[in-house]
């Protein structure tokens, strides 16, 4: 039997996170897995459908949600201590991370970020996960429980919501913050967010400075979708960090990835690598772009660019 | 007052080698760097330099120490630091060291903290690009049990301590800490600076501190790993492109659209 605590999130809608459904299922991969979800703050009503053992719910809710996670650190270290679970899962997300290792290290047990997959056998754990921006793969095995995990999103299937969970009440302590978030400023985004896309058309170091963007931007326009662009394209300040796709930046997974300049390195692929198909637009026709792309032309954007908007405007009239 | 910060910064194969030029010794689990290709001071602990230099640009008065652990370091790699304006270069050099984990470089860096310290700012970058790992500067808030401000953005010292802006997934929050706190640096923060003549200059005469695992009072028993890698392989792809050829550019461009649209794409 495998005992798994798992960390539930919710998205700003308050529904359950794909990713926290992916974790689902890894658990239930595992050998005759017992799962027990707690959601800092407070589980959705749609926690009590997940296909899993137990919810925990805490008996006066804390304030969570302090900007830096120290409150679900420590709610969910006072678990670890009552329910001594083998496995902590949690989605690589912003509290993830920082959940995840924080309580690895406060407890001094071994902790493994960003995986792609999670298997175990005979009271040991082995993981794969990527390394080197992406361009290696790393198996770990992680001799004795427990262990804290967290997982790349998009590694696994959502799990159904077709459980009946028991429900466990349980009293956390309140801490006291160690810093305080004063405001929280929310990016001023235009049109469809990047995440969301269908088509996202990117830009990288080959488009030279910041004014090609706006072609790309019309290009995005007439196909409905958003504009992205590699690290090195944001930092040198050709377009803000928010467009950043990458291991970094941002994941995406449309139908169609336009990469014009961009060489394709693995950190930049981490992040658009599960589209179903990526468009290469590049002078080098050695550069890995084209080693992930289904189709490629290899050429000047300068020049390939606009007849392909022209040619994408005729098809839509 | 002088305001101490240690930037911790990690040596790393140069994150820059194209994937066609990534080699891996799989028996020996490691990688084969490019022949002529020298390691770099992994990047994002290059912004976290730039981010103490600009708290020194606003005015404060610092002193900055970068802190490495490691085994065959490069000295004309680590003083790009210096060169770019950091005081001090503490390296725990090791040959035991290039295969510890994250929780033994937390024990390592923790030692040479507390031998140096206090410090009131202890600083890095979000991640190394050679293990994507992120959590040796979480680690280590936890074990001085100080306060951690991920990704920031921004710095500056304020009547509080200090003001941070951290990057979360749609903005970002606006945080007052006190300080000794301990924070992770994300690019966002902007580029680091180029070393000038001056810079370089100074640096070659400064001497770094060496010191051993012994000097901080460790041994390799204290630095067994909680997880063992047991493979480290090159991922295959099985993607095939198909290269669109047009007359000229423009014609391939044209071309393009045509094939996506056959392919249901557009």
């Amino acid at each position: 039997m495998t005992s798994v605590l798992l960390i539930g999130e919710c998205d700003q809608n308050g529904e359950i996170t794909q990713a926290t459904l992916q974790a689902i299922t890894a658990a239930m991969g595992l050998d005759d897995p017992r799962i027990t979800a707690v959601f800092p703050g407070r589980p959705p009503e749609l926690a009590k459908r997940l296909p899993i053992d137990s919810i925990v719910i805490a008996s006066e809710v804390t304030d969570s949600d302090d900007g830096i996670f120290e409150q679900a650190t420590a709610d969910i270290s006072s678990l670890l201590l009552a329910k001594k679970p083998d496995v902590i899962l949690l989605s690589k997300s912003d509290l993830g991370s920082i959940v995840g290792a924080r309580l690895a290290f406060r407890a001094d047990i071994a902790f493994v970020p960003d995986c792609l997959e999670i298997s175990n056998s005979k009271g040991q754990l082995t993981v794969i996960r990527p390394v080197y921006g992406g361009s290696a793969l790393a198996e770990f095995i992680v001799p004795s429980y427990p262990a804290v995990v967290t997982l790349r999103p998009g590694s696994y299937y959502p799990a159904d919501e077709d459980g009946a969970p028991s429900i466990d009440s349980i009293e956390f302590q309140n801490v006291e913050p160690s810093a305080l978030v004063v405001d929280t400023v929310a990016e001023v985004r235009e049109g469809i967010r990047l995440e969301e896309a269908k088509v996202v058309v990117s830009g990288g170091r080959g488009l030279g400075g910041p004014e090609p963007f706006s072609v790309l931007e019309n290009i995005a326009d007439e196909l409905g979708g958003a504009v992205g662009a590699s690290r090195a394209a944001c930092d040198a300040g050709w377009i803000d960090h928010s467009h950043q796709v990458g291991l970094t930046g941002k994941s995406v997974s449309p139908d169609v990835y336009i990469a014009v300049g961009i060489s394709g390195a693995s950190q930049h692929m981490a992040g658009c690598s599960s589209s179903r198909a990526i468009v290469a637009i590049n002078t080098d026709p050695d550069s890995n772009i084209f080693r992930e792309a289904r189709f490629g032309v290899v050429g000047d954007w300068e020049n390939v660019l606009p007849s392909f908007l022209d040619a994408v405007r005729e098809l839509k009239a | 007052m002088t305001i101490r910060i240690a930037v911790l910064a990690k040596q790393v194969p140069d994150p820059e080698i194209p994937p066609s030029q990534f080699n891996i010794d799989e028996s020996a689990k490691s990688i084969i760097p490019p022949n002529g290709v020298p390691p770099v001071v992994n990047g994002f602990d290059l912004n976290a330099v730039e981010g103490a230099l600009q708290l020194r640009d606003s005015g404060a008065e610092v002193e900055i120490s970068i802190i490495s652990v490691g085994a065959e370091f490069v000295m004309d790699v680590m003083k790009k630091t210096l060169a770019m304006g950091a005081d001090r270069l503490i390296l725990v050099d090791d040959h035991n060291l290039d295969k510890i984990d994250a929780a033994a470089t937390v024990k390592i860096l923790s030692a040479a903290i507390n031998k140096d310290g206090p410090f009131d700012l202890i600083i890095g970058g979000r991640q190394a690009s050679d293990w994507d790992q992120a959590h040796v500067i979480i680690g280590l808030a936890e074990a001085l049990k100080l306060p951690l401000v991920s990704l920031v953005q921004k710095l500056q010292i304020n009547e509080y301590g200090i003001s941070l802006h951290r990057v979360v997934p749609d903005g970002y929050q606006v945080i007052n800490s006190k300080m000794p706190a301990v924070l992770t640096i994300t690019n966002e923060l902007g580029e680091p600076r180029y070393p000038n003549l001056r810079g370089i200059m100074q640096a070659s005469k400064k001497i770094p501190d060496v010191l051993s695992l012994a000097d901080l009072g460790l041994s390799a028993e204290d630095l067994v790993p909680k997880l063992e890698l047991s493979k480290l392989y090159v991922p295959e792809s099985n993607r095939q492109v198909e290269i669109v050829n047009g007359d000229d550019d423009a014609d391939s461009g044209k071309k393009l659209a045509l094939r996506m649209r056959e392919e249901k794409l557009i």
